[in-house]
């Protein structure tokens, strides 16, 4: 008989709602021995598999076992530089976990029988920033002897996962971000109930013990040009611009007030604390009925600041996520999706937004809806919603979130018109090196093949990161 | 992000309007006309967008002028000599087409007046023959009327009191001058910053003459690069970001309701900060 799966400590749903403090507690040491000593130790772990970087998951686990955290931890820093932040983070039940032997073959998603891996990652990260394990240094510290510098850009997952690949290894790099704190979608995005900020914090300082410059409040492609940084002694640049332009319905009234991207809603909570308003200077509208449009992780966190934010101005809980699909179809994780709902958020499946409707003043007060149905699925594999004639209703509002999907950052690519871009603004890479259209530039992260998460965006600066010190070492000779 | 000057433009009872040099070398060496910067004054700061009116790239600085409206600039304007922003960056948005038009006009309103001024600089250097009228409510809250004569071929001021020039507002001069011409000269653009109430009007009048009429506008931003959609207007029945997308847009085309309603969502936050952060400073 198998055992069952450790259940991860949580922070009571009616308490969480009250502030913004990280709602899972991850696992005790006993607790991961328990999870760990639950793997099967297969002869072919396909879950290495299921990870986009090919973490050797089994490995890892069996150190656990063994109680050499460190040993653990070096395990997962070989393929991934921050287990802390994507050990809270990665939707482990799209990947490594669902291809975990105890998921059902035909699952969607993970079972809940499927090693917890992400919790053990999790418990292993936080080892090792709490015993401020040193990142193993590289092999090849002779870069720092031919002086090479790297510029980065955008200092999200994507640029912090190569500036720290590369200053490991000897090079110089300097990150340059727009924004006045750097961190990007980490920052910005995902709220620290989700991702704590001194987590996030201790790996950007790791960073900088390492040598690793960063430079905020500077727009590379506005006070500087790709090739004046080359022409300032950078060797190589590597992009992560991000994926960071808010997309719009596009349906009447989308303008009015207090319909928020969930971009700008999130943005102005977690980078500028709105929620400490008068504290911190940058407001935020709240009222007695949110709707969040979309199904995606972002909608998730926009309903759940916004439940919260509810809460803190004395307003009664009442935040509504409206979705096209249904929740098997939700591209969300499935652990916040119950998150969400233990919260007292309320998921409206197979809805379609049509039109906002505003009061004298302008702000929205209610949505005009047309009820769906699943059809044939579409180029996403899953079943397209089709509208049900006649199925008009309408829900009031005072507060609206449009969390529909995110676009690639184009302040950079606008005005470097030698760098190849896709139909979508996506930056062109070769896919083997990362290398763009311009000699010496790399990209990585959402800039490439479009949002994805911050797993894949480690994934691919660590690839960009190995050609650019290749590129640094034919530069050399 | 230092401060190297800092002066009073103008005051009165209830406005003042400051002028600050900023340090800022990397901005100053980019910046064209039209463009602008988002700052803020303390880590608890909100960004806001601030149009850069001059530089020097010489010594590396930017020059701000600002009327102190809401809790930021008047923070900002507390801010003295020698002290740094927290946060300084741009340069922001398109800048204005610069080129020879021929004739046009160049209408300020207000501190917006300060906005005109490196647009008209630049487009009298371009060959223009520029015709700037600018308003204010009153003489003593009238600014850069020296610095701008000389970069005007003709000028003409207008206030609500009378106190300087022809009593009145700017559209009253802009219909006059516009009428004229159907006769004489032939304007091919009218360049307008103001109040939003002052922008709308003027951009009724130019449609009248069928005159191409180019605002800059002030929507609210927050991360101002194109992040947020904080700042969207409506312009030809086209969502667009003022931060990446303009700020300028044909003015005939905008939907100034919706800006002036979406301008004003946060009227009653930034009351009660006001009230309750400038009393206790």
């Amino acid at each position: 008989m198998k055992k069952e799966a450790v259940k991860v400590r949580e922070l009571n749903p009616s308490e969480r709602i009250k502030n913004f403090d990280e709602v899972v507690l991850g696992y005790t040491e006993e607790e991961a021995l328990i999870e760990a000593n639950r793997c099967l130790q297969c002869p072919n772990p396909i879950c290495q598999f299921g990870c986009p970087v090919g973490i050797n998951i089994k490995e890892f686990i069996s150190w656990i076992t063994k109680k050499d955290y460190r040993a653990a931890y070096f395990i997962l820093r070989e393929k991934n530089d921050f287990p802390s932040i994507c050990g809270r983070v990665c939707p482990a039940e799209y990947q490594c976990r669902r291809a975990c032997v105890l998921t059902k073959k035909t699952a969607s998603f993970a079972s809940e029988q499927a090693i917890n891996i992400h919790f053990l990652e999790r418990f292993v990260g936080d080892y090792g920033v709490k015993n401020n394990l040193e990142a193993p240094a590289g092999k090849d510290q002779k870069f720092v002897k031919f002086g090479f510098k790297v510029a980065v850009v955008g200092s999200g997952p994507a640029g912090l996962a190569c500036a720290g690949e590369l200053a490991r290894q000897g090079v110089k790099v300097d990150i340059f971000e727009s924004l006045h704190k750097p961190g990007g979608v980490l920052r910005y995005g995902i709220p620290p109930f989700r991702m704590p900020r001194d987590v996030l914090d201790y790996e950007i300082n790791e960073l900088k013990k390492l040598g690793v410059q960063l430079i905020p409040n500077f727009i590379v492609g506005k006070v500087k040009a790709l090739d004046e940084l080359f022409s300032e002694g950078y060797s190589a640049i590597f992009l992560g611009l991000g994926a960071g332009v808010p997309s719009f319905l596009e349906i009447k009234g989308e303008n009015l007030g207090n319909v928020y991207s969930a971009n700008e809603f999130l943005t102005r909570v977690n980078l500028m604390l709105a929620d400490k308003f008068p504290q911190f200077h940058t407001p935020i509208n709240i009222g007695k009925q949110v709707l969040v449009v979309g199904g995606g992780n972002t909608a998730l966190d926009a309903a759940r600041a916004a439940l919260r934010l509810q809460i803190i101005n004395g307003f009664s809980p009442n935040t509504t996520i409206l979705y096209r699909r249904t929740e098997v179809e939700m591209p969300a994780r499935r652990l916040e999706i119950e998150h969400a709902k233990e919260e007292g958020i309320k998921i409206e499946f197979l809805v379609q937004p049509v039109e906002f409707i505003g009061d004298e003043e302008g702000k929205v007060q209610k949505l005009r809806c047309l009820r769906c149905r699943l059809g044939e699925p579409d180029e996403s594999g899953r079943r397209r919603p089709v509208a049900v004639e006649g199925s008009d209703f309408g829900i009031d509002c005072d507060i609206a979130i449009i969390a529909v999907g995110l676009q690639a950052n184009q302040v950079l690519t606008n005005v470097t018109s030698e760098l190849k871009t896709d139909k979508y603004k996506d930056v062109i890479v070769n896919p083997q090196t990362m290398e763009t259209s311009i000699k010496g530039v790399f990209a990585g992260g959402d800039i490439v093949g479009g949002e994805g998460t911050v797993i894949e965006a480690m994934g691919m600066a660590k690839k960009a990161a190995f050609s650019i010190i290749n590129y640094l070492k034919d530069e050399r000779t | 992000m230092r401060i190297i000057k800092k002066e009073i433009l103008a005051q009165t009872q209830d406005v003042t309007i400051k002028r600050f040099e900023i340090l800022s070398p990397l901005i100053a060496r980019k910046v064209r006309p039209g463009q602008f910067v988002v700052l803020m004054v303390c880590e608890e700061g909100e960004r806001i967008p601030l149009t850069i009116v001059d530089k020097n790239s010489d010594i590396g600085t930017i020059t701000l002028i600002f009327q102190e409206v809401g809790l930021t600039t008047k923070l900002l304007g507390k801010m003295e000599v020698g002290d740094s922003l927290y946060a300084l960056a741009g340069p922001l948005g398109h800048a204005t087409e610069i080129k020879n038009f021929g004739n046009l006009i160049l209408v300020g309103g207000g501190v917006g007046i300060a906005e005109i001024y490196p647009v008209a600089k630049a487009l009298k250097e371009a060959g223009n023959h520029t015709t700037t009228i600018l308003g204010a409510r009153n003489n003593d809250l009238l600014i850069l009327e020296q610095e701008l004569k000389v970069f005007c071929d003709e000028l003409y001021i207008t206030t609500d009191d009378g106190s300087c020039g022809r009593k009145g507002f700017v559209t009253d001069i802009l219909q006059e001058v516009l009428s004229y011409s159907l006769s004489a000269i032939r304007y091919s653009l009218i360049y307008a910053v103001g109040p939003i109430p002052m922008m709308r009007r003027v951009c009724e009048v130019a449609s009248d003459f069928k005159v191409k009429t180019i605002v800059s506008l002030n929507p609210l931003m927050v991360d101002a690069t194109g992040m947020c959609g904080c700042c969207r207007v409506t312009v030809a029945g086209k969502t667009k970001f003022a931060c990446v997308d303009g700020p300028e847009f044909d003015g005939t085309q905008v939907n100034w309701d919706e800006l002036t309603k979406r301008n004003s969502v946060y009227l009653d936050k930034e009351k009660h900060i006001c009230n309750l952060k400038i009393s206790s400073v």
